[in-house]
């Protein structure tokens, strides 16, 4: 297995550096626990998020459909405000964000006459360079350095690390090096103790946005997800994106009717599965609010000896 | 040989490729985009056949394009433009033709529930400057008429801390509706 660390960084320095964190819509709501997680993980290293002040939603899968200037300027507004607040780099934990802020930012450093009417449009002045960072990418450019001193619990499971579309593609927004085959987020989970496994839907789509206006189309497209990492065996499924969440767990029912089986492998955020491997409890990393039940993960945790 | 392939200043071709950069003549018709496609299966139109469509402008392609399901399918996964060999951005051109659509009223009948959600979505933002889910539920519920669906989620929901009866806001939304609103004009310019 190649385990690709691209931001693994030498010139490692957090003590000093300011970390901007854009929660989202999502990490407000129906989300939250990924948003505790995060906390969580990041409080135990002793590190401090920086929330953007007034951030504003990013426009998810609605904007980019309807109008494409409105899905550049939702994003621009809050990179304008991270700039103004004094922040070079932001994590945003939300895979639709991240996308999102992304292309945002790609097309109006690319071409003057698109960020003057962006600017215009959202009267506010851009800043030059702000970083954008996905979970994975703050896990191992922050917490990775300091972690090995926190891991006192191995996650002794197979665990099948799905990407999802909006970290894989399009390629200019990329945050992973294998387009159809990523690591980034097998990389935790080998750090949590779990054993990531080889499977086919690790980029599939998961029917996103479609969660309520097509639900029928995501029990299709989440099930076959479901489908082959049960069986491949896997005994959890780890995601780093609120939309895949909401598909794959609470969608549940829908899925169960589609496949004319049950599949109770749980979802969890890799923030959560991190969390549990550094020893902090269920609660605090919001397992309890999930639909499938996650006793399973949590129980198969094995003390590391001191 | 002409680069692009549009003949006609005004024709949905070239402004599909003004407005998205894409060169259409770059696709030679391999059919990756269809065949990696997850939902091939519940296109009326196949994702290579709006490509061809486009390249060969034969009568009433514009409104076979623009009144198709297909394009309102799409879900931008991107799927298609990331195995494209000749790299023609495919969910770009769907962008495009999405907002086509409803600027000339031709949204296909069956995708009345998908743009519903979308409309929904961003008077949520409008709204707030956040998405309020409760408030994008409810008011989905009234545009689609799809009333009881997943009410059942709810006691559950609530129980769980996921609904958030009042919306998180921004300090002053009217700067989000001014967004909006200067974007709505300079499209009327």
């Amino acid at each position: 297995m190649s385990l690709d660390i691209r931001h693994l960084t030498s010139d490692f320095r957090h003590n000093n550096m300011r970390i901007g964190f854009y929660p989202g819509c999502s990490l407000e709501g129906s989300s939250k626990e990924y948003s505790d997680s995060l906390f969580a993980v990041a409080e135990k290293c002793n590190i401090t998020l920086e929330e953007i002040k007034d951030w504003s939603c990013c426009g998810a899968s609605a904007a980019h459909n309807l109008d494409h200037d409105l899905a550049l300027a939702l994003p621009a507004r809050t990179l304008a405000l991270a700039g103004k607040q004094g922040l070079t780099e932001i994590v945003v934990p939300c895979a639709a964000c991240y996308s999102r802020m992304a292309t945002s930012k790609n097309e109006i450093s690319g071409n003057v006459a698109t960020r003057q009417k962006i600017e215009k449009y959202i009267d506010l002045k851009l800043s030059a360079d702000i970083q954008i960072l996905t979970v994975f990418e703050f896990l191992q450019k922050y917490i990775f350095p300091v972690v090995d001193e926190h891991i006192v619990n191995k996650l002794n499971q197979k665990a099948a690390c799905y990407y999802g579309c909006l970290y894989s593609r399009p390629k200019e927004t990329a945050a992973i090096v294998q387009i159809e085959n990523p690591m980034e987020m097998d990389v935790v989970m080998a750090k949590a103790g779990a054993t990531p496994i080889e499977w086919a839907f690790k980029t599939e789509c998961c029917g996103a946005g479609f969660t309520m206006s097509r639900t029928d189309i995501v029990a299709k497209l989440s099930g076959k997800i479901l489908e082959d990492a049960a069986d491949r065996g896997a005994e959890s499924i780890i995601v780093a994106c609120p939309m895949c969440h909401v598909n794959l767990d609470m969608r549940r029912p829908e899925i169960k009717k589609q496949l004319k089986k049950d599949i109770n492998i749980p979802v969890l955020f890799i923030t959560q599965a991190l969390g549990l491997s550094m020893g902090i409890s269920a609660d605090k990393l919001g397992l309890n609010k999930h639909y499938v039940p996650t006793d399973k993960v949590v129980n198969c945790m094995v003390k590391l000896e001191a | 040989m002409d680069k692009s392939t549009h003949q006609h200043a005004d024709t949905l071709t070239s402004q599909v490729e003004k407005a998205t950069g894409v060169i259409l003549s770059h696709c030679y018709q391999c059919g990756k985009c269809t065949a990696g496609c997850p939902l091939n299966e519940e296109m009326d139109v196949m994702p290579n056949q709006i490509l061809r469509m486009l390249q060969l402008e034969l009568p009433g392609y514009e409104d076979k394009i623009l009144s198709s399901l297909s394009i309102w399918l799409c879900l931008a996964c991107d799927t298609c433009y990331s195995r494209c060999p000749q790299e023609v951005k495919l969910s770009q051109v769907m962008d495009f033709l999405r907002q086509e659509s409803i600027r000339q009223d031709k949204v296909n009948p069956k995708a009345k529930d998908i743009l519903s959600f979308h409309k929904a979505f961003l008077d949520s933002i409008k709204l707030n400057g956040k998405l309020h889910e409760v408030g994008l539920t409810i008011d989905y519920k009234l545009r689609s008429l799809n009333l009881m669906q997943d009410v059942q989620l709810v006691p559950s929901m609530m129980a769980k801390g996921k609904l958030t009866i009042f919306p998180h806001q921004v300090k002053n939304t009217k700067e989000i509706a001014k967004i909006f609103k200067r974007i709505s004009e300079a499209k009327q310019e």
